[in-house]
């Protein structure tokens, strides 16, 4: 800042000035782009910032403490975690075998991958439910040796899964597509064992990518509802979800409990995606050590 | 310890690669396989070290038939071209590598390796260069890791391709000499690809001169001058002779 | 007849039982990965079809024309034939001018476009609901002008606009900034209109990032669900899109119904998938 009188005076000019002879249309393109974002994306996240802060702390303490949204966070949060775990580690398995291997279906694997984002959530939600429920294929096949997904929190990591699988793929391929193959055969003169050689020398390279896509796809589930509800259950204290209690006191016009529950979902969400941002780039920077 | 390379004929689709390749390799023999750009040494290179497989013939070590035995269970050490360091890794780390990845029962416990490391990096002297990661090293350096990597596992052979062809002519000379008295300090066999006669001539005791999958000539360098097999070999090595006369082999 | 015309194959006995062994693992690790694609992915996309159909095609022909269903139907085509425009104009506006002009906030313009990827669908509904619900403070100050705009066609196409906004220029940005503006510029300067420019030059560049950001925006307002039916309002036959009329049949115990709508929904995600593919196959860097 103390630099100000220091810079050249190229800055005093408009920076708008500069381009505009070059290519026209400023003020139309940009004059459109805020209008909808104030209107669409800001004026709406304002609405949701404006009631919590309406909403006195000691209020906003009693809706979040209350057992019922603690329970939701309960399950939401360890649901969404279980899913991402499994996605993860599935996720990088069919990135891997995407990449690596040619076989019969490969094209059809690669683009079933992203069904889930192309599949409405309801849909994959009753899906699910006709599957998993007690007279589905699934559920009798999984009743027979004692186990119940539908209406219970395994219901709830099912549905997850299946909406975030994507992410855990997507970003992981590209960085596999990109790896030389001689650090790899480098290991296996060395002496590693194939489990070796993905251990030490694939995945420390896919890590940081691995990360930014285990962090997308527990965003994406903390969120969950189309898909989650019809599975889940909905027992207050048991497998109702956040996003539902939100509907719920909505639906009871209890907009402050609504938005104090939604804030706070908000507020994780955006905190995992920042948290995992910083992780990565930490992480990218250990892999490329000193090569700035 | 000897390799013996009988018959090895290698395809790429309809393509003959490698026309039923024969050598023995004496122990602890420096040989050079010298040849132009596309004659099919990195694919000998690479079929000795087990990364891929040949269509016909056998390779056998000290007696042992090795044709069908797994990269990493040959124990040969190599240098890639581009010496294909874990970047990831420190150049410590690197070296540590292979000793690591050993069974339990025959991996030495980790102060053993971290002693050894240190050993292997004062050897090479580059023990000043052991925190490094390979983004922080010269061409020079980087590949004096790679060899050290290399022979870390105490390898039964060493593989080199190319190693010099990625750095500059000053760095060389000085690289061929180490290389050699590294090699000959371990006392490892070593086979080393390249196309350069002046450095096939210099390091190697013997040579054999490849050209389209086919070993033309395979002796030692003195020999090669003096009685050249083919008019293709004369040709190749035309001003090679000149060099050797000059005295400044090794 | 002595020169092969293709590799010849490997006989060596111990060469062929390596390679057979790394086979193994490889196929281990493929029928994991389809079983797993399978048992997720392929088979709740077969049960649906199943469901819907168990009772015969004339029972599902007759579910998909309810009058509801029909309603829903034609209730979600509208608010996509609305959406994509208003989506493709803004998608091409908000990245010509952060790829083509340097202006205080563009760093910052960047990161809110990308906003909504972020917000769940239900927070989404709601933030809409208390900024241009009743009570809100657009929606109080329309009401005096008699102007709603939740719980009705406006609402689902205001949401549907939020959550779908970031596909086009998500697409747009990486290609144009890739692409420069040399070529713009040279139109300019040979004495085209700014529109010309854009007409002749820009949009045969990006057409098919263009129409592969348009694909995905369309896929996901069809089949919005959380932030819909946060503002929809859910009056029967009036303010129902296809995904919450699922939900309605499904939860007045017409299961088949519900199956029956949720092939058509199934229908139009297939064939998302399917353009997406093929665009990515015969295009492979004209978009992102
Ligand atoms: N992966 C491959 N696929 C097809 N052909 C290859 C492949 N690798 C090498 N070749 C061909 O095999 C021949 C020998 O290659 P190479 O062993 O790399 O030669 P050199 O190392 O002597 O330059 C060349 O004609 C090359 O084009
Ligand atoms: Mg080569």
């Amino acid at each position: 800042m103390t630099h100000l009188d220091a810079a050249p005076p190229r800055t005093f000019l408009s920076p708008f000035r500069l381009k505009r002879h070059v290519m026209p249309g400023f003020s139309l393109t940009l004059g459109t782009s805020l209008l909808f974002v104030c209107l669409i994306i800001l004026l709406p996240l304002s609405g949701l910032f404006w009631q919590m802060s309406q909403l006195g702390l000691a209020d906003y303490w009693r809706i979040i403490s209350s057992e019922r949204t603690l329970a939701s966070f309960r399950v939401t949060i360890s649901a969404a975690a279980f899913a991402t775990l499994f996605n993860a580690v599935f996720g990088l398995l069919l990135a891997y075998v995407l990449v690596r291997y040619k076989f019969p279906g490969k094209r059809l694997l690669d683009a079933l991958v992203d069904l889930p984002f192309a599949l409405p959530t309801a849909v994959a939600g009753i899906a699910l439910v006709a599957l998993y429920d007690k007279n589905g294929w699934m559920g009798t096949l999984l009743s027979a040796v004692g186990l119940k997904v539908a209406y219970t929190w395994w219901g709830i990591v099912l549905a997850m899964m299946f909406t975030s699988v994507p992410f855990g793929v997507r970003t992981v391929q590209p960085v596999l597509e990109s790896l030389k193959p001689d650090a790899e055969e480098a290991a296996r003169t060395l002496g590693a064992r194939d489990w070796q050689v993905f251990r030490h020398i694939v995945f420390p390279q896919v890590w940081p990518s691995f990360i930014t896509g285990a962090s997308l796809a527990f965003a994406r589930s903390l969120g969950e509802f189309g898909a989650v509800i019809f599975i889940a259950g909905n027992m207050p204290f048991k497998t109702e979800i956040a996003s539902l209690l939100i509907m719920i006191r909505l639906e009871e016009y209890d907009y402050p409990a609504a938005s104090a529950i939604a804030g706070t979902i908000l507020l994780i969400a955006l905190f995992v995606l920042v948290a995992a941002n910083i992780a990565q780039s930490r992480a990218t920077r250990h892999l490329h050590k000193g090569s700035s | 310890m000897s390799l013996q390379i009988q018959n090895i004929s290698k395809y790429y689709g309809a393509n003959l690669v490698l026309d039923a390749v024969s050598l023995d390799i004496e122990p602890g023999e420096f040989i050079a396989l010298l040849g132009p750009s596309g004659s099919g040494k990195t694919t000998l290179l690479r079929t000795i070290a087990g990364l891929q497989f040949a269509e016909g013939g056998t390779l056998s070590f000290d007696g042992e038939d090795i044709t069908g035995l797994d990269a990493r269970e040959r124990r040969f050490g190599m240098v890639f071209q581009n010496y294909a360091l874990f970047e990831h890794m420190s150049v410590a780390q690197n070296v540590a590598f292979g000793l690591k990845m050993r069974e339990r029962s025959a991996r030495p416990s980790a102060k053993d390796i971290s002693r050894r490391v240190v050993e292997l990096l004062d050897m090479a002297q580059i023990g000043h260069l052991a925190e490094r990661f390979p983004s922080q090293l010269s061409g020079g350096q980087r590949q004096r890791v790679a060899l050290t990597r290399a022979l870390a596992i105490e390898p039964r052979l060493l593989l080199l391709d190319e190693p010099f062809s990625a750095l500059d002519t000053r760095v060389r000379k000085d690289l061929r000499f180490s290389l050699r008295s590294l090699q000959q300090k371990v006392g490892v066999g070593a086979i080393l690809v390249t196309h350069d006669q002046e450095e096939a001539f210099e390091l190697a005791d013997r040579i054999a001169v490849m050209a389209d999958g086919k070993i033309e000539q395979f002796d030692t360098p003195a020999n090669l001058i003096k009685k050249p097999s083919s008019p293709f070999v004369a040709e190749f090595l035309e001003g090679a002779g000149g060099y050797n006369q000059s005295g400044a082999g090794i | 007849m002595t020169a092969p015309s293709s590799t010849p194959p490997i006989t060596n006995p111990q060469v062929l039982a390596l390679l057979r062994q790394k086979a193994r693992k490889r196929a281990v690790l493929i029928v994991v990965a389809l079983l797993f694609a399978a048992l997720v992915m392929a088979l709740p996309v077969i049960a649906i079809f199943a469901r819907a159909f168990q009772e015969g095609f004339e029972v599902y022909s007759a579910n998909i024309t309810t009058p509801d269903t029909l309603h829903a139907i034609w209730l979600t085509v509208l608010t996509a034939l609305i959406v994509l425009p208003i989506n493709l104009i803004y998608g091409i506006a908000v990245s010509w001018a952060i790829v083509h002009y340097r202006f205080p906030g563009r760093r910052a313009l960047q990161i809110i476009i990308e906003l909504p990827f972020s917000i769940s669908p239900i927070v989404a509904g709601l933030c809409y609901l208390l900024i241009y619900g009743a009570t809100g403070v657009v929606g109080s100050w329309l009401d005096g002008w008699d102007i709603q705009l939740m719980f009705n066609l406006f609402g689902i196409v205001l949401v549907s606009l939020f959550v779908t906004c970031p596909f086009v220029a998500r697409e747009l940005i990486p290609l144009m900034e890739i692409s420069g503006q040399d070529q713009e510029e040279a139109a300019l300067t040979l004495g085209a209109t700014g529109w010309q420019t854009f007409r002749h030059v820009t949009l045969p560049k990006i057409k098919w990032a263009l129409l592969y950001g348009a694909i995905l925006a369309n896929a996901r307002v069809i089949g919005e669900f959380g932030a819909v039916s946060v503002v929809s309002g859910n009056i029967r036959g009036e303010t129902m899109t296809l995904p919450l009329q699922v939900q309605l049949l499904y939860n007045d115990y017409n299961a088949t119904g519900a199956f029956a709508a949720a092939t058509v929904l199934t229908v139009i995600a297939v064939i998302t998938l399917v353009l997406r593919s093929t665009i990515e196959a015969r295009h492979p860097h004209e978009h992102a």
